[in-house]
């Protein structure tokens, strides 16, 4: 097993950890608050295109549950799996490239099925 | 030192427990490298399903727009999305050495985890009972293979989590158990930042036609 430094805090360092902790969290279920709205937003527009309330268009309706849905995976990426967070690099460019070739497949199954 | 058997405290417990060590962090960036792997292989079955949403033999007589409840799909969404709030609970405590609460978190998590593979069975049981099957039409083995592959993925974390949970509950926290909770984090995570994506372009998308 590797060697690692073991420091000890000192009460005060300890205090200010636990008080960045708490806004951490404090964040984290604003975080989650917003997600929970976009969610009922999404939801909410595509049953009102299903009961023809609002003249909510299709055209209208499609884009903004697809954009909806960008912004929650990406509060998901960024906040709940901490990708905002330092040391995250790595991390970021093999899923910024992941999602660079996961947006060509479905791009390119699209346009060669026509049947 | 040795980090296994080294008594921690609240004081001296790292930042970043689930990056202490070097094989820690090994575990981490090749965590995260699977996820963009899964990233591809999700994104594949999306693309089946794009393509063959619409099509199955002809008068095949269940379509994206008569087919979905989406009363059920936000119960599952609301469960999915709460877990993971839980699980970042848990690794909450987890930096703040708190085992117990990080233990009692992880359970809630894999509990409304649990809720939603119930519901998402129910759901796919009660598709089979209209007639709507694996082979029925082309939309269906796409959508099946999707919306099943990622229950999946949910079912194999229901399984992990528990095995963590179990083996342990007597070891408490140490540097050797960290990072696996966080791994777990991160993969539950991620099913999630999946279904986020098939609740837009299966249901909502396929209600809206």
């Amino acid at each position: 097993m590797a060697e690692i430094q073991v420091t000890k805090r000192t009460p005060a360092q300890q205090q200010l950890n636990r008080k960045r902790g708490k806004e951490g969290m404090r964040n984290q279920i604003m975080m989650f608050s917003l997600m929970i709205f976009l969610t009922l937003c999404s939801f909410g527009m595509v049953v009102a295109y299903q009961n023809d309330v609002l003249g909510m268009s299709g055209y209208f309706v499609l884009p903004m549950v697809l954009l909806i849905a960008a912004v929650l995976v990406g509060l998901q990426f960024y906040y709940f799996m901490h990708m905002a967070e330092e040391e995250h690099g790595i991390p970021q460019f093999f899923m910024y490239t992941g999602m660079i070739l996961g947006g060509l497949v479905p791009l390119a199954m699209l346009t060669i099925v026509w049947w | 030192m040795d980090v296994l058997n080294h008594k921690f405290t609240p004081e001296t417990w790292p930042e970043h427990p689930e990056r202490a060590t070097l094989e820690a962090k090994n575990k981490f960036v090749g965590f995260w490298l699977f996820l963009g792997g899964e990233t591809i292989l999700f994104a594949t079955l999306f693309a089946t399903y794009l393509a063959l949403r619409n099509s199955g033999p002809d008068g095949f007589e269940h379509t994206t727009q008569s087919l979905y409840d989406l009363k059920l799909v936000l119960v599952m969404t609301l469960l999915l999305l709460t877990s993971s709030l839980t699980s970042v609970y848990a690794v909450y405590h987890m930096r703040n050495f708190n085992f117990k609460k990080m233990q009692i978190w992880m359970s809630i998590t894999a509990l409304l985890g649990t809720g939603f593979l119930m519901v998402e069975v129910y759901e796919f049981v009660h598709y089979v009972g209209l007639g709507f099957t694996f082979g029925s039409s082309a939309f269906a083995s796409a959508f099946f293979t999707l919306v099943g592959t990622h229950g999946l993925h949910v079912a194999v974390g229901l399984v992990w989590i528990t095995l963590l949970i179990w083996r342990n509950a007597k070891r408490g926290l140490n540097l050797y158990n960290a990072t696996k909770y966080y791994t777990f984090s991160l993969y539950w995570h991620f099913i999630d930042v999946v279904w986020v994506f098939i609740f837009t372009v299966v249901y909502l998308m396929g209600v809206i036609g």
